[in-house]
């Protein structure tokens, strides 16, 4: 064997199986557990879960209390901002109530009329169950778009209940623990859910794109589809109550993709509505 | 007495910074892996580890590291060990560095980080693009290895400002 080889080796070995003087196991030892827990993990297995459950007890409440002096000089940053913002939306703000003080009374007067139909056509109504949850984690990977909620099987969270921020749809839940739950934003790679975009009723499915919009894919009516059209839930597939708003179309002329500007701010979410729609009897 | 359980005190904080500084970055809402800047992103554990692998073995344990990655995978929502395999990846790579060295050179500390991150980063994307089906970005992955390579050489001197004068001078007095 060549010398250059023999130190090669040597040093391999060396790197692989020598041990500080603090240090309780080998590097080799440490990777064949974390093979072990891929693997493992990857089939399911049952004492893999049972850690990974404890882990994620423990990572989700320290992770909210490491954040805690980060998130305070956020949310100190961004309540000067909007203090400086303050004077000129009030002005704004004042003239945009006079109009839809105007309008709320039309609103009001279209919901009743609109619920006296449904009883007239025998429509169903939808009876929802709504929990309040704190965002205790909204750390955005490369890999997954999702917040992590304090809030979990304890308190009746269910796999696929909706999740909504004021009167915006946000995502789904795709994880429950016994006392937090993750949910899967709108935004990820792989969420895909059915909308409405009005006006013109074009039917279509909102892809996330693991970044800060969606996008309309899979519609047969891409020419319908204007700049500024609102996107609502289509309510298919019996997942979401229809007529949720998402967004808003973000059309660029200098590129073929159909952007959706999602009305709720995901980096800015604190508390969000868990919800589950079902269909209730007309009365 | 009382000083003198301070000063230890203070000791023995500054010795955990670097453990410290692992899991606050895992556990940390604010992510500089992903900084939610469109094209600026590094991932401070890789420099972390790979820099104390390097020079301070005993500053940070092995199995702070396994367990760190243990975290990482639950707060990003990666299967879990494949974050611990990566950070342990990156330990064998900092320490056959160290066994090959005879004089370092932050240069060629930089440069073998370089090759050991697009090693890991491959290892990581095929993994979780081909086994687990996760979809990624590959323009992503790039961006953030090559920030983490130029950022290796900024955190390699403040961390050496750190053990040099700061954990240094307080142990002398």
């Amino acid at each position: 064997m060549e010398p250059s080889r023999d130190d090669f080796v040597i040093a391999l070995r060396s790197a692989f199986l020598k041990k500080g003087t603090q240090q309780r196991f080998s590097l080799l030892s440490l990777i064949f557990f974390s093979i072990v827990f891929l693997i493992l993990g990857s089939f399911n297995f049952k004492i893999i879960n049972y850690v990974k459950a404890g882990i994620k007890e423990v990572v989700y409440r320290s992770s909210f209390i490491v954040s805690v002096p980060e998130n305070l000089l956020k949310d100190s940053y961004l309540r000067i901002q909007n203090h400086k913002k303050l004077y000129k939306e009030n002005e704004k703000i004042k003239s945009e109530l006079e109009i839809l003080k105007a309008k709320d009374l039309l609103n009001e007067f279209i919901i009743s009329e609109n619920q006296r139909l449904k009883n007239i056509v025998d429509d169903h109504l939808f009876k929802s169950d709504t929990i309040i949850a704190k965002v205790l984690s909204d750390k955005s990977s490369p890999y997954l778009r999702s917040i992590v909620i304090n809030k979990g099987s304890k308190h009746k969270v269910n796999l696929g209940m909706v999740v909504i921020d004021g009167e915006y749809l946000v995502g789904k839940i795709v994880e429950v623990n016994y006392s937090s739950s993750r949910v899967l934003l709108l935004s990820d790679l792989n969420s895909k859910i059915p909308v409405i975009v009005e006006p013109n009723t074009v039917i279509s499915i909102l892809s996330g794109t693991g970044k800060d919009y969606g996008v309309i894919q899979y519609s047969k009516k891409y020419e319908d589809i204007k700049n500024e059209s609102v996107i609502y839930t289509s309510g298919a597939g019996s997942l979401f109550k229809a007529g949720i708003p998402i967004g808003r179309m973000n059309i660029n002329n200098l590129s073929d993709e159909k952007k959706v500007d999602f009305f709720s701010d995901f980096s800015q979410l604190k508390f969000v509505k868990v919800v589950s729609f079902k269909k209730s009897e007309n009365k | 007495m009382t000083g003198l359980r301070n000063k230890n005190f203070i000791r023995i904080i500054l010795l955990k910074v670097p453990v410290i500084l692992l899991f606050v970055s895992v556990l940390n809402d604010y992510d500089f892996n992903y900084s939610g800047l469109k094209y600026f992103s590094f991932n401070f554990s890789y420099i972390l580890i790979f820099y104390y692998s390097l020079k301070k073995t005993e500053s940070l344990g092995y199995t702070y590291i396994f367990i760190a990655g243990l975290f990482n995978d639950v707060v990003i929502g990666t299967p879990i060990g494949l974050s611990s395999l990566m950070y342990l990846i990156l330990c064998v790579a900092a320490s056959y560095l160290r066994n090959i060295t005879l004089r370092p050179s932050l240069l060629k500390d930089g440069i073998f980080f370089l090759l050991t991150i697009l090693i890991i980063n491959s290892l990581l994307f095929l993994s979780l693009k081909f086994i687990f089906n996760y979809e990624l970005n590959y323009f992503d992955q790039i961006i953030n290895m090559v920030f983490t390579f130029l950022f290796y050489f900024l955190f390699s001197n403040l961390f050496n400002f750190f053990e040099n004068y700061v954990v240094r001078n307080n142990n002398a007095g």
